[in-house]
């Protein structure tokens, strides 16, 4: 086996699988602070792209101002989507939740492709391109970049878990609804703050496919991507989102690049099959025993 | 002095359509769907075909998660597999449709089984996920399995034919559509009123309940799971004959989201309101459409916007029936009727 084909596979694996893990987290957070999945994610992925296409490229704002806006434009989406969407349908059945934010990613994608337009966009990068030697092989600086970034802000979003008021009161929700509420912790206020997150992480994400990959419609698709990564890493966990979307992104990568047949794009699926059969709370998440 | 309506026998007691109003409708109803097509125009047998394929499709879904309480993403694969079923018993194999079809659904009703097992450990978000694993898998296998589905590829289909005639026209079709709606419907509605279908009930309300009363969940989980591949099956191989070509992309992961909308705009667990949100999802994108093409001239713009729209109303109205009106078209209707039921008395 070629070692600096591993290399580069490695690391082109980890820069996608961290992108994931990010859209992950996004899910996490609002699962656990409401045991709802949002098939939306991917959709907030594709806003944020766009929006800092927006404030960059066409209203040329420097990278970190456009940055800046994009972050508190998303979060106010997430608000707003909360607020209008979801917080009606608190406590109805499951399907009700998954076809909302179906409902919801509809709504998005048909206001970004009427604002934006469907077609790939030239993204300014700023996150410098180039390439470096690491470790014996040849590879783009922006991934290493990427991989970096992200590992930082997930590690203030675990740091945010276990240290902030919000953080804990997001657990204690998720723990307990009925004690987090006797406790005087304000669930609207918690829901609020979960959707804002996850809408800020989608975007931050969103910046750096832009980057990476370009702005492009097929940002979307990455939504779906990613339940096999919370599936394995499992719903409620926040270093399962990491760890899952590690091994999903360098299991993709492998794939790709050792078979030819376009498997990769199954693989992720079939982890998720076999996890479910096997640990259905996955490797991190919460065990929850029941038999019927 | 007798006020309401008595039975004297068991007979008419337990009878689909009790009342005179209901027998009524009905007549009109079967009145409506026979004068349709010499009063039509080809665009509406048109419409009216996809309405009828859509609502069997609705139907087999609504028995998986209106009843059941299953929620599936694989609607798409499951057509998938019945159009392709169909379409390849005909090419290949040279068999008539009105073997080629029921072969189609019970293929698929195989495949609803294989896909049911997972079932027995998972509920809810966990089954919809692994679903939405099953569509993809399914969805590559078609399109990477070149030497039996022609990959990429359409698949032709030939027209049917029944006693003699060519099936090729929307006129012809739709009376092999309406018999078969009709009486995929009539099971379902006697089916719902049986032991299967009460069994069913009861573990969508409360699994646990009804494991304890004696239900054997996992068996009646599975022949949810192959009832409804079945009827899927049968919506997807209709598809193959009436479109005569089968492609790929008339089955991806937005058929399922778009079948999910039908039975939630509908009225999750109604037969009606699998026809009214099928009704509602096909008429809607070609209303878009229509108006589009009326305002062309005085806004040339509108065009181009036009699949944007009908996007994202289609995920508008899934959204405002969610919050405004969980039980969807059917519970509006059930208000209209009763309604009139005593009017203009009421009160």
């Amino acid at each position: 086996m070629d070692s600096d084909v591993f290399l580069q596979l490695t690391v082109s694996g980890l820069s996608n699988g961290m992108v994931y893990s990010l859209v992950a987290v996004g899910f996490v957070v609002i699962f656990k602070a409401s045991d709802v999945i949002n098939f939306a994610q991917g959709e907030f992925l594709l806003f944020g792209a766009y929006l800092a296409f927006a404030f960059i490229a066409q209203f040329g704002l420097p990278w970190s101002v456009g940055v800046l806006a994009t972050l508190l434009t998303a979060a106010m989406i997430g608000l707003i989507v909360e607020r209008l969407v979801l917080r009606p349908l608190i406590g109805e059945p499951v399907i009700s939740m998954i076809m909302v934010t179906i409902g919801l990613s509809s709504l998005l994608r048909a206001v970004v492709n009427g604002i934006w337009g469907v077609r790939p966009k030239a993204f300014p990068n700023f996150i410098p391109s180039g390439e470096v030697e690491f470790l014996g092989a040849i590879v783009g600086i922006d991934r290493l970049l990427v991989i970096a970034i992200a590992a930082i802000l997930l590690t203030v979003l675990t740091l945010f878990f276990r240290h902030t008021r919000d953080g804990i009161a997001m657990r204690a929700i998720a723990d307990d609804q009925q004690a987090a509420l006797s406790m005087g912790i304000s669930i609207k206020r918690v829901l609020a703050v979960a959707w804002a997150m996850a809408a800020i992480t989608a975007a931050v994400a969103g910046i750096m496919l832009a980057n990476t990959v370009g702005v492009s419609h097929d940002i979307i698709f990455i939504g779906l991507r990613v339940f096999p990564v919370v599936i394995l890493g499992g719903l409620d966990s926040v270093p399962g989102a990491i760890v899952g979307g590690g091994v999903i992104g360098l299991l993709e990568s492998y794939t790709a690049g050792y078979t030819t047949s376009g498997l990769e794009l199954i693989v992720p699926y079939i982890v998720l099959i076999l996890v479910l059969m096997v640990r259905p709370y996955g490797l991190f998440g919460k065990e929850i025993i029941e038999r019927v | 002095m007798e006020s309401g309506i008595f039975f004297s026998d068991y007979r008419s007691d337990m009878a689909l359509r009790r009342m005179p109003l209901q027998k009524a409708r009905t007549g009109l109803l079967l009145v409506g769907l026979v004068v349709f097509p010499f009063l039509a125009t080809p665009y509406w047998l048109n419409l009216a075909n996809q309405i009828a394929i859509a609502t069997i499709g609705a139907i087999g879904l609504n028995i998986l998660v209106g009843y059941t309480g299953q929620i599936s993403l694989g609607q798409g694969a499951f057509m998938a597999i019945g159009a392709y079923g169909a379409g390849l018993l005909t090419v290949r194999l040279g068999v008539p449709f009105y073997i080629s079809i029921p072969a189609a659904a019970l293929i698929t009703a195989v495949a609803g089984l294989v896909v049911g097992l997972p079932s027995l450990r998972l509920k809810g978000l966990y089954l919809a996920v692994a679903t939405l694993a099953a569509q993809q898998i399914v969805e590559f296998v078609v399109t990477h399995w070149d030497g039996l589905t022609g990959g990429t590829e359409a698949l032709v289909v030939p027209a049917p034919e029944l006693f003699g005639a060519r099936m090729n026209t929307d006129g012809r079709f739709y009376w092999i559509l309406v018999v078969v709606a009709l009486a995929v419907a009539l099971f379902a509605a006697n089916l719902f009123r049986s032991r299967v279908g009460r069994a069913w009930v009861a573990i969508r309300d409360q699994d646990i309940a009804a494991s304890a009363i004696g239900v054997n969940v996992f068996g009646y989980k599975l022949l949810a799971f192959a009832t409804s591949s079945f009827l899927v099956g049968l919506s997807g191989a209709l598809l193959a004959h009436y479109r005569s070509i089968v492609t790929w992309e008339r089955f991806t992961i937005e058929v399922s989201i778009s079948y999910l909308a039908m039975i939630i705009i509908g009225g999750l667990g109604t037969i009606s309101g699998s026809f009214f949100g099928a009704s509602l999802i096909v008429l809607l994108p070609a209303m878009i459409n229509t108006l589009g093409r009326s305002l062309q001239d005085t806004a040339p713009w509108a065009a181009t916007v036009l699949p944007y729209v009908q996007q994202g109303v289609f995920g508008l109205v899934i959204i405002l029936f969610l919050v405004l009106e969980p039980e969807g078209l059917a519970k509006l209707w059930r208000n209209v009727k009763d309604y009139f039921r005593v009017w203009p008395f009421s009160y």
